[in-house]
């Protein structure tokens, strides 16, 4: 199937609220599914007859922000945080990304992790992926059967890969600087 | 235990044996690195595992927001450090999707022969290794003098022997030496003079040459070694659904009976340099396997890794016929700040032990505004706890040995 007839089965089977959005004429074509609905929207591509999305390639965060005021101009992005995942059919051999666009806070207060619903129970290479997500992007994924930090050490403060974070200077007295 | 009895002989039936806990690795040799196992064992049967990573973490991706691509290169070198070509491929062809860039024939051709190249080195390695962990020790002296003469081949292209930043955007930063000094290890084992100047092609020729016969007298001293078979036959077995719930790809994917190359079944940009070559995907099950033999066992695995070998030595030959007479110059210039545009792409490539897929996302700047490299060990480790439950301790080497893991891409 094509993207486009893909967004259209899509948008059939969960209507336009739930599609948030699209990009056909991307280098690859993405769809916007709202943070509510992705798991359903997960477990509909891979068992569907006509989807048969079985393989997750990569599930990754992805952090739009500037925190320098003077190149915000430029930059051209409203502050949020997406969560794209790429999808493969063995069988029919065809593609998709799938996102998801979350505010970088939850309700707006900085520390709390914006939160969307896991597809570990969909793809079980999810769950590596979005602990990974978890530790550096810092995004809660809601329902995951064990959310810890997995590439950072377990006292780490802070996401990594977040654009505003700031290095630490020290850690158990090694000096960062 | 406050259980009394009034025949002290009965005790012993009644001693239940505790669970312990025993951590493998970071430092165990047959874990291949920094991986440690957390393991809750029975004695000697495994009840739980769990894997923890992280000790290599240097957070690459990190670092790639901050350089434009060209610069990052080295930094994928560094991930999997066995096939260094293969991971500076990969990442090129990512970059060059994002920004429409088109590669003359030349470049193409020496791509497929660098990379076929290091994927061979890459499989001596697993291969010698996978010996190591089960107790064996000459096929890793055999592996490692094999993959000695390659390295020094390599060398002579690019003048590293490990992190070679040869492959990179447009092409490759050196053309191909047309006249070197025959390698060491190449003149002794082919009985030449140590001063003899031969082409580079000629060289790679003799290599193969040698290399060749020798595949089969791996499968005399590993493969079909009654020990090795019964110690990798029937153990760490993957069906087809499981392998792909777990996002395995690359040799443990097709190990388990999936027949996918991205060589062949991937993107354009990266299948169009293989246009024109033959070779065959090898995947499980094998008319030749031995009878213990289960469809997604750790002898699969490491069988499906042995045969591509074979095809390697086959397309490299390819190459090497059609590089004199490729069109093109080695590289067209890519321009350290040309500015990514604002879209973004992700592409996989086949390396030695997997999907590597590089995701880049533009903003019209040089440095990308995100720069993921989704590592194919990552994945094929995720399957390791439900493997290995249930096994023997002395199970979980051949285990986790078999899945070929380099732990500089897993961390990353």
């Amino acid at each position: 199937m094509t993207a486009e007839e893909i967004l259209n089965l899509l948008v059939e089977q969960f209507g336009k609220e739930r599609i948030a959005g699209a990009n056909l004429e991307a280098i690859d074509p993405w769809v916007e599914v709202s943070p509510d609905a992705i798991a359903d929207v997960a477990r509909f591509l891979k068992t569907d007859e006509r989807t048969q999305f079985d393989h997750l390639n990569n599930l990754c965060g992805v952090d739009y922000c500037e925190p320098d005021e003077k190149k915000q101009k430029k930059f051209g992005h409203e502050p949020h945080i997406e969560v794209v995942y790429h999808l493969t059919s063995y069988n029919l051999k065809h593609k998709i990304t799938v996102k998801v666009v979350l505010a970088r806070w939850k309700d707006g207060q900085v520390g709390s992790l914006p939160e969307v619903p896991t597809v570990s129970g969909v793809w079980k290479i999810a769950d590596w992926h979005e602990r990974e997500a978890f530790d550096l992007v810092g995004i809660n994924f809601v329902g995951h059967p064990n959310l810890v930090r997995i590439l950072c050490a377990e006292d780490w403060v802070g996401h990594p890969l977040r654009k505003d974070y700031e290095f630490p200077l020290e850690y158990h007295g090694i000096r960062g600087k | 235990m406050s259980v009394t009895v009034e025949d002290p002989r009965i005790v012993e039936f009644d001693v239940r044996t505790d669970e312990m806990l025993v951590n493998m690795g970071p430092q165990h040799p047959s874990t291949h690195g920094v991986l440690r196992l957390l393991l809750r064992t029975d004695g000697e049967i495994i009840h739980e595992v769990t894997p923890h990573l992280g000790y290599l973490h240097r957070c690459a991706e990190k670092i790639g927001e901050n350089l434009s691509p060209v610069q990052w290169i080295p930094y994928t070198d560094r991930m999997d450090y066995l096939a260094g070509m293969n991971m500076n491929l990969g990442m090129s062809l990512a970059v060059e999707k994002l920004v429409g860039m088109e590669v003359p024939e030349k470049a193409m051709v020496l791509r497929v022969l660098i990379a076929e190249l290091n994927r061979i080195a890459s499989h001596l390695v697993g291969m010698g290794a996978y010996g190591l962990d089960l107790g064996t020790f000459s096929p890793f002296l055999y592996a490692f003098r094999e993959r000695e003469i390659i390295l020094d081949l390599f060398e002579e292209v690019c003048g590293a022997r490990l992190t070679y930043s040869y492959l990179t955007i447009g092409g490759a930063t050196h053309d191909l030496p047309t006249s070197i000094p025959i390698p060491p290890g190449l003149a002794s084992l082919t009985g030449r003079r140590q001063d003899e100047q031969v082409s580079w092609l000629d060289a790679v020729t003799m290599f193969l040459n040698w290399l060749e016969p020798r595949i089969k007298e791996y499968h005399t001293l590993l493969t079909r070694n009654h020990i090795f078979i019964k110690r990798t036959a029937g153990l760490g077995i993957m069906d087809r659904e499981m392998a792909i719930d777990y996002g395995c790809t690359g040799p443990v994917l097709r190990g388990s009976g999936v027949d996918f190359d991205l060589r062949r079944d991937g993107d354009p940009i990266y299948t169009r340099m293989y246009d024109g070559y033959s070779f065959d995907v090898q995947f499980a099950p094998f008319k030749d396997a031995p009878r213990e033999a289960v469809l997604g066992d750790n002898w699969c695995r490491f069988f499906v890794r042995m045969m591509e070998v074979v095809q390697s030595i086959r397309l490299v030959r390819q190459a090497i016929e059609k590089y004199p007479a490729a069109k093109g110059e080695y590289r067209v210039p890519f321009k350290m700040s040309t500015k990514l545009p604002k879209d973004e792409v992700y592409l996989e490539t086949e390396c030695p032990r997997g999907a590597m897929g590089f995701y880049f996302v533009g903003n019209d700047q040089a440095e990308p505004l995100r720069a993921r490299a989704k590592s194919s060990c990552f994945c094929n480790l995720s399957p390791t706890a439900p493997l290995c439950e249930g096994f023997l301790l002395a199970d979980i080497p051949a285990i986790v040995g078999s899945l070929d893991i380099v732990m500089g891409e897993i961390d990353r």
